[in-house]
This record gives C-alpha cells, structure tokens and sequence, in this order.
C-alpha cells in the first residue's frame, strides 16, 4: 500500500494519489497477490478442491477399488439401485457403480479442460503478445482473424469439426475448443501488452537499447501476463463444462470412455425414479467447474486490489 | 421560497454572537482493513457573512475531509464521525435528521469540486445539471429551470449560454467546465460556498480568472466561501483568514496579512519558503523535507517532529495545544515564539 | 453517422467471408458423400448420381465450389439442399424457434440479472450482497446440460409446471428453456451490473449529486443508473449472438426444433448449404447486433461520436 490513506474509497474521493505512481514491479505484484492469496477462503476452498480432482484424475484406484472399465463390475441385475455400502452412489442403468464411475470420469474432464487451457494460452497468448508489440500490419491482420472466429459460435463450431474427426476423444475435443477459444486469449493478451507497451518503463528500456525480444519478454510479458492468466483459469471450466455438453450431443466423448456428460445424459431417461446417477456426476461437474471460477476469481482480486 | 427548511433552521438575518458556519472539536475516522485511519483530529474553524476563510494543507492533511464532513457527503461507513459539532447558523448539522439536511445541502451551503471534468456527470447536458437544483429543490418545469441555467451560464460567463446549455461537459474546455460547477453551486443563492482546489487542475492563466469570478460572486452575494487548496500562492489576493492543516490537525490559525508577514508554525515557514520568489533568483528552491505523515502511524508527540527544524526533545512526546498567541492567531507549536522571531529576521 | 454504418459494414465483409470460407472447408472435409447420404441405403442410378454431382458442382475444387457458394450468397441465394427445397425455407422455420427461445432468454437475463445485480449493488458489502454473488458462483458452475435435465425433471415432468418439450404450447414452450439457456449469462450479468453501479456510485459525479442536495433515489436512479448501464447495453446485445449459437444443448434437451438440431442433421447428411448457411445467418446478426450496440453506446454516452 503506498498511499497513506489506503482505503479504496477515500483514494476515489480524493480525485488525486497521494504520491506519483510507482512503476509497477512485477516481482512485487506477484508476491503481494501471493501473499495475499493466502488468507482468502475462497482462494484456498477452491485450491484444495482443485488439488482433490487432480489426484482423482491421476490417481483414480486411490478413491473407489472397482475398475469401471472391467465389464465384470456391472451386475444387470443390480440396475439403478439406491446409495448402499456396496455402490456409495448407487448403480446406473447397466448397474456399473456410479461412484466408480465418477471418479473415473474426472481424469477426461481435467484432461480437457488443462490442455485446451495451455494451448489457448500459449497460442493466443504468444500471437497477443506479437500482435500488440508489434502493431501495425501485423497486428491489423491477427485482429481481423480473431474477429472471424469470435463471430463463429464456439458450440456449433467444435460441433463441426468433430464431426469431420469422426472419432471423439480427448484430444480432438481439445484441439476443436482450441481452434475456436485462443482468440479470447490473444485479445485480452494484446490490449495488456498494448497498455505494458506505453508504460514508463519500457519506454525507458527501449531507449536504452534493449533488444525487441528481450522487451517482449524480460518487460513487457511479466506485466501483461495476470489478466490472461486470470482469464484462462475462468475458461478452464468452461472447457470442462463445454466437453460435457459435447459429451452430450454425441460428437464428444463416446462409450466406453467414461465422461460426466456422458453419465448425465445415459441417466436421464430414468431420472425421476433413479436421480443418483445423474446428480452425482452432475455434482462433480459443476464443483470442478466452480472450482476454477472461484480460483480465476481470487486470483482476480488478489492481482486487482481495486475492484475489492 | 426556502421551503421546510425555514422551520429546523433559522433564515439569514442577524446573527448574534454565532458565526455563520462553525466547525467544532471535529474528528473524522476511517474503519479500514489496515486499521482506524484518524483523518480529521479536533478541526475548529468559522466562517463570517462575506468572509473567505482559506483552509491549506497538503493531501492527507484532512482539509477535504473537513468539507465533506460539513457538506455531509461523507461514506460512513468506512467514515465515522466520533467528535465535534458543525454549526450552520448555531444549529449542528451533524445531528440533523437526513431529510432536514439535505434541505441544506446543496441550498444553503453549497460545494465546488477539483476536477470539474470528473465532477460533472458526462451523459447529461450541462443546462440540465444546473437546472436540476430548481427541479429538484424548487419544482420549477423544465422549460424555466433551463433559462435559469442560461442566466446563471450569463452569470458566471460563459460566453453563447443560449446555445451551449444543451452541450455535455466534455465540450467545454477546463476553465468553462470550472464555471459551470461554479453556477451549479450558486444556483440556489447559497449562505456558504466550499471550493475545494477549485483551480489545482486549470492553467495558471485560467486560475487567475476563476478566482476572480469567485471573489466577485461573493462580493455580490455576501456569502461565505471556504477555500481549501494545497497552493499559497492561490490564497493570498483573496482569503481574510487562513487556517493551516497538518496530518488532521489545524496547525496555525491567522489572518492572511499576518501569516505572509511571519508564519508562526515551522510547517507553515515551510510552505513560504518553498513558494519560488522573484528576490531570490538563483539561490536553491527550500523545500519541506520528509515525507507527509502516515495517518495509520500518526508520529509521536507534534506530528510534524519528523520535519521539523526546530524540534526540540519535548516534541517527540508532548503534542503541541493550539497556542493563543494573539486575538486572531493560534498555533501549534511549542516553539512559535522561536519560529515567529525566525520569521522576522 | 450513416457513414459510420457503412464503413461497419465494409469492414465486417471479411469478416462475413472468412467465416463462411472456414465452415465452407470444415464441411468440405466432413467424411461421407452427400449424394450417397441422401439415397441412404437405396441402390441409385448412375447417371441421376452423375447429373446431381454436376449441379452442385461437386466435382470441382473447393475454391471453385466456395466461389459458386457466394456469388449466390450475394445475390441472396443460400441454395437449395440436394433433395432441392430452398435452404432459406428451411432456414426460416428453424430460425424463428431459436430467435424465440434466445430472446426469452435476453428478456429474463436482462431482468433477473440487472434487478440482482443492482440489489447487490446497493447493499454493497452487506449479507445481502454476498449472498447474491455466491448465487451467482453457483449459477456459473452449473453447465447447461445439468440445469436443463434437472429443471425439464423437476418442473416439467414432476411438478408439470411447465410444457416438458416440443413447442406445440406457444410461449409458455420457451419459458422453461428460456431461462436455462439464459442461467451462466444472467450470472454474469448480475455480476456484471453489480460492479458497474458500485464502481459509479463511486465516481465523482456521484459525490457532486450528493452535494447538490438531491434525493438519494435519483442520485440512484438517475445519475448512477445512467451511467453504470452503459457496458449493460453492451454485454446483452454482443449475448444475443452468443445465446443463439449455444442454443444446440438447451434445443436438444427440450427438444425444440431450431437451428441447433437443423445444423445436427444437416452435418450428418452433408448438407453442405444448410449448414453454411446456418453458420452465415449467426455470423450477421452477431455482426448486425455488435453495430446496434455500438450506435446504441453513441446514444447512451454523449463523449462517443462516430464519423
């Protein structure tokens, strides 16, 4: 806090700092945002929940001992029974268990949702980054391509292009999201870029002869980096929200890959006497998915004191 | 005309003993996540019919606080008001109910902002915003309030008022935008006017000409205006008084003859001798050393110890009073004897 | 201002061309042969197979393909499907339901959302406050698919509040969907306006508002509203087109026969025109709906003027 009067709405109402602004120091802003986040409830809620669907993920035999995948654990005759010792969640339609199930349905759902995030980032974030440094033709040509698949909705498009994939899985989930989502990356990348890029300091590094990748990286990147990766952990959700709904419509995820959206679709048909299987997925979906707001949201506040 | 207003507080007229705005023992406080920031601390302060009080200090001084708390604009919470009194004509206006306040607000003491181009809303036009106040507090129709905001534009001139009442703030230059916060604030002939750095954001050309504009509307009216302003050298053609503020304190009381002859509060020798003078071409600018005081950790004893060049061991501890040191002079400071004698020589 | 229509216009043809080129290639590389999905299972003969492929000019390049594709694109041709019924005619009735249900959905984001947003807004920092942003949490994490099943479950089926499917019961078909397509957007609306009253309550001309003496309702509703309602505008009509396009999931569950479940079957038959044309639609009025907004902000903020 650098001004004496630290509370937000006085420094509104003053109409003026106390003191000329510092140049932002990255480092700073980093591990002011660091310590800060670790006294907000909803920044570690949200981490230990994230940390529990990762060791699902990786991990799923240290949760449930039934392998969903063996054909063996489903008993047609144990079909849509209640929650009991044997099925905590009680069984589907096919009578595989609903809890195995679901912790096995994680592993997809983050797999999609991290990878699709990293590419977007590095894709978006790299062209942003180029785009806003460099301006000009460059720029004009990269802005106009995004506009082209902002205007593409994103559902219908993956839609697309999995259907010429003819297979579902991960990976082409990943790669048809990827295609259509890296311009939001690159379009909040090059406005932070753009807003680094006049900033004292940089206009100071270049005079003094810093080389154009040394600019782009060494000073301008580190201070143009929060909002994406802000913005990205809010995406990742709904990545993992919009693999369900891809799930759902049949161009996603197939049987015998296990997917929550897969699981809530099978289960709807019998819902109103057996809802376990489609709420327990359902549950897991929509915590994994608030997990990641509610991170991108702390991580927000915490780079952003003055939105508090 | 002054509606229910009449019935809380008296109308203008003689006055008795009581001035006509008074600020008692006021204390401001801020709840903050970092603490309670002590923002105003014991400010007494008056203001006569006619009479132009200038209230100088540097941010966080708390001179803007003090206006707030007395226009009554303040957030509370985080601001909270523990002390102190603030007397329109001998009523305190902090213990008025808030429908018999803001029958003052606005109408019988108005307020004036820094940067006019902030402090006027951008999506309304400028007749609007000042023909508000006879909607508003006078029930006048649309068509009478707009040519009431003509004449004030007239007023305060502004030159084809006719035409550039239906303009937006954003097309007038900083000077216009002053005068038109300028003819909002005196709409409704108000008793008392708070500038609060009303020429901090304009050129120093265009600072000369509003200043002006402000002292003649006063002379014209008798009102009282409250000047507050970081900047000496804006006050000194136009107060009566001064009232010197340092970390929410007042630090020197006087009236303004007196304090450019000789200042009687080191701070306040500070801030003269860092005002560039003709006389003194080519000799190094003074300067107050030191950083203003951090109102979470308000400095031991005098607040300004850490400054100070003539400190001495007691003013680490012992907190100065406001010292009488003449009918219309005060000030805070163990040494003002020291300092004055300084000051002459 | 009519020249800054136009020039919005010129701009957004690349735009218009390279979405229409993309789609154009993803359907062009979607696997199968029209013809033969058109026949199904059925022997055809040889040279119908042979005169149809000439008319669509299925034999040439891509490129040469596209080309034919947009000279009749501009002059307001979308083409007709292989079994030769005008894409337009298949398009209008698919397009009304979904323009239904997306704009039940923009009226019920724009109420619920607003109202929450400035209750919260006006109880900054209270109970009442964080307990709408937690709502709010929770409507976001929700996918679509989960609110839909549970709601069509619950209210639909259950409780039979509402029509469970189809539209054969008029509007009251689209409340139900209308409100679960509307679910992510009216949270972050609620949010949305939430931070735009606060951050203005916060401004100068607020406090100047304040000091003029003037009632706290029209402080409120007056000086603030105006303001704060500016990026309002903007996020509910650039949503109008992100409604639409993600309308696929809420017409499936419900089964509404829009353009979600047209553009499904048209993939799978290859019906390269539909499918195009579909996409081409969105793409304008998503074009058409960002240049409202854009006359609609030089309207709300006088600062804005466009040459």
């Amino acid at each position: 806090m650098s001004d004496t009067l630290a509370p937000a709405a006085r420094r509104a109402r003053h109409g003026k700092p106390a003191r000329p602004p510092k140049p932002p120091r990255a480092a700073s802003l980093w591990s002011d945002a660091w310590h800060d986040l670790r006294r907000r409830p909803l920044f570690i809620s949200s981490a230990v929940l994230i940390g529990i669907f990762l060791i699902m993920s990786v991990f799923p035999w240290l949760f449930t001992s039934v392998d969903p995948f063996d054909a063996a654990s489903c008993q047609l005759a144990d079909a849509r029974k209640g929650m009991s010792g044997a099925h905590w969640f009680g069984t589907d339609n096919l009578g595989c268990d609903v809890y195995a199930r679901t912790i096995y349905g994680a592993r997809n759902s983050i797999v999609v949702g991290v990878t699709t995030t990293v590419v977007t980032a590095l894709v978006g974030g790299l062209l942003g980054l180029v785009a806003g440094f460099k301006g000009g033709a460059v720029d004009t040509l990269f802005s106009r391509v995004t506009e082209i698949f902002f205007a593409i909705p994103s559902i219908l498009g993956a839609l697309l292009i999995l259907a010429v994939f003819r297979t579902g899985n991960v990976w082409t989930v990943m790669l048809a999201l990827a295609v259509l989502t890296w311009p939001m990356t690159f379009r909040i990348m090059r406005a932070a870029v753009i807003t680094a890029k006049s900033q004292d300091y940089v206009v100071a590094a270049r005079a003094l002869g810093a080389s154009a990748p040394r600019l782009m990286f060494r000073h301008i990147l580190p201070n143009a980096i929060a909002p994406v990766i802000v913005v990205a952990t809010i995406n990742l959700g709904g990545f993992i929200a919009a693999e369900a709904g891809l799930s759902f419509l049949g161009v996603g995820l197939r049987s015998p890959d296990i997917s929550w959206g897969l699981m809530i679709s099978d289960a709807r048909e019998r819902f109103l006497e057996a809802p376990g299987p489609l709420l327990f997925p359902a549950l897991f979906l929509s915590l994994t998915v608030l997990a990641f707001i509610m991170l991108g949201d702390a991580v927000r506040d915490a780079l952003d004191p003055k939105l508090r | 005309m002054k509606k229910t207003s009449t019935s809380v507080l008296p109308a203008g007229g003689a006055l008795g003993d009581e001035p006509l705005l008074a600020v008692d023992d006021l204390h401001v406080e801020f709840v903050t996540r970092q603490g309670v920031v002590k923002a105003v601390n014991g400010v007494s302060y008056s203001l006569n019919p006619g009479e132009t009080l200038a209230v100088l200090g540097e941010s966080g001084s708390g001179k803007s606080v003090t206006a707030q708390a007395i226009m009554g604009i303040l957030d509370m919470p985080p601001a909270r008001i523990p002390r102190g009194e603030v007397r329109f004509r001998g009523t305190d206006l902090l213990r008025l109910p808030e429908d018999a306040r803001s029958q003052v607000r606005g109408q019988r003491v108005a307020m004036i902002f820094q940067d006019a181009l902030s402090a006027l809303n951008p999506v309304f036009t400028v007749g609007s915003q000042i023909g508000e106040m006879f909607r508003v507090h006078r029930g006048a129709s649309r068509r009478d309030a707009e040519k009431k905001a003509v004449e004030l534009m007239d007023r305060v001139r502004i030159p084809g008022a006719r035409q550039r009442v239906h303009d937006y703030p954003h097309q007038f230059s900083g000077g216009m935008r002053q005068r038109i916060m300028i003819a909002m604030s005196i709409a409704l002939d108000p008793e008392v006017l708070i500038a609060d750095e009303p020429t901090t954001a304009l050129d120093v050309t265009v600072q000369a000409q509003i200043m002006e504009l402000l002292a003649e509307l006063q002379r014209e009216s008798n009102m009282g205006l409250i000047l507050i302003t970081h900047d000496l050298g804006v006050v000194a053609d136009v107060a009566d008084k001064i009232a010197v503020m340092y970390g929410g304190r007042i630090v020197e009381n006087a009236l303004v003859h007196d304090i450019y002859r000789a200042p009687a509060h080191p701070y306040t020798k500070g801030l003269l001798d860092s005002i560039p003078r003709v006389d003194q071409k080519g000799q190094e600018l003074y300067a107050i050393k030191g950083m203003p005081p951090n109102l979470l950790a308000m400095p031991s004893g005098c607040a300004f110890h850490p400054r100070c060049p003539y400190r001495q061991d007691n003013c680490v501890t012992e907190a100065p009073p406001l010292y009488e040191i003449g009918p219309t002079r005060s000030s805070a400071c163990h040494y003002w004897r020291e300092v004055l004698d300084g000051s002459h020589g | 201002m009519s020249r800054y229509i136009i020039r919005r216009l010129i701009q957004a043809i690349p735009v218009l061309l390279g979405a229409t080129l993309l789609i154009y290639a993803i359907v062009f590389a979607l696997p199968g042969d029209p013809i033969a999905a058109l026949m199904g299972e059925k022997r055809m003969d040889p040279n119908l197979v042979t005169i149809m492929r000439e008319q669509y000019h299925l034999n040439d390049p891509f490129l040469v393909q596209y080309w034919y594709y947009l000279v009749g694109l501009f002059g307001g041709d979308f083409g007709t499907t292989f079994a030769g019924v005008p894409v337009t005619d298949i398009m209008a009735g698919k397009f009304q339901v979904t323009i239904n249900l997306a704009m039940t959905a923009l009226v019920m984001e724009a109420v619920i959302g607003v109202g929450l947003g400035l209750y919260a807004a006006l109880r900054h920092g209270r109970a009442q406050d964080s307990m709408v942003l937690a709502s709010t949490l929770v409507l976001i994490s929700i996918p679509t698919l989960v609110t839909g099943f549970v709601l069509q479950l619950l209210l639909g089926v259950k409780v039979g509040l509402f029509p469970v499917a189809g539209v054969t019961d008029g509007w009251r078909s689209y409340l139900l969907p209308g409100f679960v397509l509307a679910g992510t957007s009216i949270a972050y609306l609620t949010r949305l306006t939430r931070t735009s009253l606060v951050e203005t309550l916060r401004a100068d001309y607020i406090r100047t508002a304040v000091a003029k003496g003037l009632p706290r309702r029209r402080v409120v509703g007056r000086h603030a509203l105006r303001n704060a309602l500016i990026p309002l505008i903007t996020y509910l009509g650039a949503d109008l087109g992100t409604l639409m396009g993600g309308a696929v999931i809420t017409e499936t569950i419900f089964n509404l026969p829009g353009i979600g479940q047209q553009l499904f079957s048209s993939v799978y038959l290859r019906e390269q025109s539909v499918v195009v044309g579909i996409v081409t639609v969105l793409v304008l009025i998503y074009i058409l709906a960002n240049l409202i907004v854009d006359l609609l902000y030089a309207v709300l903020d006088p600062r804005i003027r466009y040459e």
